[in-house]
């Protein structure tokens, strides 16, 4: 049985002395003697989680939350002003058990332009707090609360307009834990959905400004996992090892959409349905709708990455409704093969080209990613490699190494290789195949990218032709502007 | 009818006609009605009669002249009943602004007690809500621009940027209908009756209800200074809430 909370504050006790001494000054303490609490809890930022409460008996805890009004990052280039519980969006994760005594603290940053107050889901009682926590910029408030249900709650600030409060960014999540605890797993991490209205387009890059008709009309920029885009991808990515139970705890700020929340290549093997006591089994997607939240958990079987998303997919693929779960580990070919011997449907290919000198034979297979530079890497042009990120690489893949009959790889390629302001060309102005690239015709087609500066498509090309263990020379921002002006979509039907 | 009269005697007035317009001294703005937008269905429609309003926002300078004449308000001799500990803390000391405060800057870090003693010793007073509200609701060009989705929107950029570390000079934001500027994008300002506006839990409009009776739910930075006024008590200082000061039309100064 454990008594306290693992890392709570030292001398946690005394803060609140001095806190409570303080206030008794200003009124605060009006409703009286507040007893001496047994642990300030240290909640988390996401995706961390504070550690089980475990099976203790209720107590009295303190919890101190800052809303604090900050620039920071919503998307590659873009910044925003985010309002927070704490610093971050999403807010700091509270983690208490049933029957616990919460007394709240919220303090309002002095350089804070506006009030703010917090409407917790797990309080019981009129607004959830919001009245009693009211509080102008450079104040503090308390009031305390009794966790009678146990479950996963959202909160948020609630002063009007209250739209405009949580599309900026300010909610978070409490998880009450039932008597006894939840019970053990491997793996735990917080994420939650939220949208976005800035008066700039998706990817408009610079300080952007709430946009209020977007928001009523509900219609974001952005739709993001943890206040930005990229926040759970690449070296931000979750992770876990094959054979372990992730517990994921997710929660929708809304303020408008419901996310289907979907993890591509996993099934949920419970969901507690809308952060409840009602366990789900054997569930795909998920719905959680603003102001809600779900507890799902799963066992991961075989290694890869894993995307988080909301499975409304133009809100993954356009407006940032994506993260990663990293699964390392031996593979697991029992349960999942991956890609068994490709077979070039050699008399299809004949047939369509009606050439007799289509490949007859299988091509050569593509390199295993591990062998391929990741896009990741260290690179002369991060720019490129920011750009080949966000629009390239979901067709060419993250190692240019391509789809096998569907996407051409850019990793040693000889079609690209063989001709330079051809690659340009085909950037600012798409193509329309078939092409042959090492020996494999490809039919698909790549739209234009002239929305790109000529810096843009200079530096993702040259990030192209000096990473996958390519070894090009670069292009300049004079070769685009000059290719630029030749209009149309390039028709290349051939060979390097 | 005598109000619609009033309306378009002074829509006929010439602009360079209309008190003060250009200058740094009370502008006259005309009258009208006033409908709180946190409301309830009962909430009454004021009735505002043309008033004189500064134009610009009170400086430090100028609050340095009035703390220097009453020295009760001072930073080390004010008491705390009436200023919170924040009170003038950008100011170098109790008696020089400082680089943190140039003179021209808007004072911020003033309690509703000491705006209103600032007015007073002026010969005037803090405005009401009503009209604040009133005069805050022209644009550049228009007496009443709140249904216009531009002006509000360039007055909701004000919460996109982060509060800058030193106030700008008042009088650099555009003038409006009334010839009055800064009343958007540079502070907060007190009112009168700040505590006029408040929302509690008890009406069930502190929240998302809080829309449901108000005279135009889109007004979200109505809604926004209204959130500010109810979290004020009179004692509060704030480091981005300063005030101007309001006369009646037609008396002296």
């Amino acid at each position: 049985m454990r008594r306290d909370i693992p890392g709570r504050a030292p001398a946690g006790s005394l803060l609140l002395v001095l806190s409570c001494a303080a206030i008794t000054a200003t009124a605060g303490c009006r409703r009286g003697r507040t007893p001496e609490p047994d642990a300030v809890l240290t909640p988390t930022d996401a995706p961390a989680v504070p550690p089980p409460v475990s099976d203790r008996r209720p107590r009295r805890d303190v919890v101190q939350l800052e809303v604090q009004e900050k620039v920071m990052s919503l998307a590659n280039g873009v910044q925003y002003t985010f309002w927070t519980f704490g610093g971050h969006v999403p807010g700091k994760f509270i983690r208490i058990a049933e029957g616990d005594t919460v007394e709240v603290h919220l303090k309002n940053h002095p350089g804070n332009k506006l009030p703010h107050n917090i409407d917790l889901h797990a309080v019981t009682g009129p607004g959830g707090g919001a009245a009693s926590s009211f509080v102008a910029p450079g104040q503090e408030s308390q009031f305390t609360f009794k966790a009678l249900n146990p479950g996963l709650y959202v909160y948020h600030c609630a002063t009007p307009p209250v739209g405009m409060h949580v599309a900026n960014g300010m909610y978070g999540m409490i998880l009450v834990e039932p008597k006894g605890g939840l019970p053990p797993v491997d793996r735990e991490y917080y994420l939650m959905q939220g949208d976005f209205y800035t008066v700039g387009a998706h990817g408009a890059p610079g300080l952007q400004s709430f946009d209020e008709e977007k928001a009523v009309a509900e219609k974001p920029t952005y739709v993001v996992f943890n206040g930005a885009e990229g926040a759970l991808t690449d070296e931000h990515a979750l992770t876990a090892r094959v054979g372990e139970t992730v517990r994921l705890f997710v929660g929708n700020g809304g303020p408008n959409l419901t996310s289907s929340f979907h993890v591509i290549g996993e099934i949920f093997d419970r969901v507690y349905s809308g952060g409840g006591t009602t366990i789900q089994e054997n569930v795909q997607t998920t719905s959680i709708p603003p102001g809600g939240a779900a507890i799902v958990e799963f066992k991961v079987e075989v290694p890869g990455t894993y995307a988080l998303v909301d499975h409304a997919l133009f809100r993954a693929f356009n407006k940032g409704a994506l993260g990663q779960l990293k699964v390392l580990g031996p593979d697991a070919p029992g349960i999942y093969s991956g890609p068994q011997e490709p077979r070039p449907l050699t008399e299809v290919i004949r047939r369509w080209f009606g050439a007799p000198n289509a490949p007859a034979t299988p091509v050569a297979p593509a390199p295993p990613p591990s062998a391929i530079a990741s896009a990741g890497e260290p690179t002369r042009f991060p720019h490129g490699q920011e750009t080949y990120r966000m629009i390239c690489a979901a067709c060419h893949q993250s190692g240019g190494q391509g789809v096998p009959h569907v996407f051409p790889p850019l990793a040693g390629s000889d079609f690209l290789k063989a001709d330079k302001a051809r690659a340009v060309a085909i950037v600012l102005n798409g193509l329309t195949g078939p092409v042959t690239v090492n020996g494999e015709t490809y039919r698909s087609q790549m739209p234009p990218q002239r929305q790109l500066s000529d810096q843009q498509v200079a530096d993702v090309l040259s990030y192209v032709r000096t990473a996958f263990g390519n070894h090009l020379d670069p292009i300049g921002a004079a070769e685009v502007a000059a290719a630029r002006a030749v209009a149309g979509p390039v028709v290349v039907a051939g060979t390097p | 009818m005598k109000l619609a009269l009033l309306a378009i005697a002074l829509l006929a007035t010439p602009a360079g006609a209309r008190a003060g317009a250009g200058g740094a001294g009370p502008v006259l703005v005309g009258g009208g009605d006033y409908r709180a937008v946190t409301g309830g269905p009962n909430e009454p429609v004021r009735h505002v009669d043309p008033f004189l309003l500064d134009a610009l926002p009170v400086t430090n300078e100028a609050f340095l002249t009035f703390a220097r004449e009453n020295p009760s308000w001072r930073r080390d001799q004010v008491p705390r009943l009436l200023a919170d500990p924040g009170y003038l803390a950008a100011w170098a000391d109790a008696q020089t602004p400082g680089a943190g405060a140039p003179p021209r800057a808007p004072v911020v870090g003033v309690s509703w007690f000491a705006a209103r003693a600032y007015c007073a010793a002026q010969g005037g007073r803090l405005p009401t809500e009503a009209e604040w509200e009133i005069a805050a609701a022209a644009t550049p060009t228009a007496r009443d621009g709140r249904r216009d989705a531009h002006w509000r929107q360039t007055i909701l950029d004000w919460y996109a940027r982060p509060n800058p570390a030193v106030l700008r000079d008042v009088g650099l934001g555009p003038r409006n209908f009334w010839g009055a500027a800064d009343l958007h994008g540079l502070v907060w300002e007190w009112v009168a009756d700040f505590a006029a506006s408040i929302v509690t839990e008890k009406d069930g409009r502190f929240c998302g209800a809080g829309a449901s009776n108000a005279p135009d739910p889109l007004d979200y930075p109505a809604f926004l200074r209204a959130a500010l006024r109810s979290s004020l008590e009179a004692r509060t200082t704030t480091p981005n809430l300063g005030f101007r000061c309001a006369y009646p039309a037609g008396g002296s100064r």
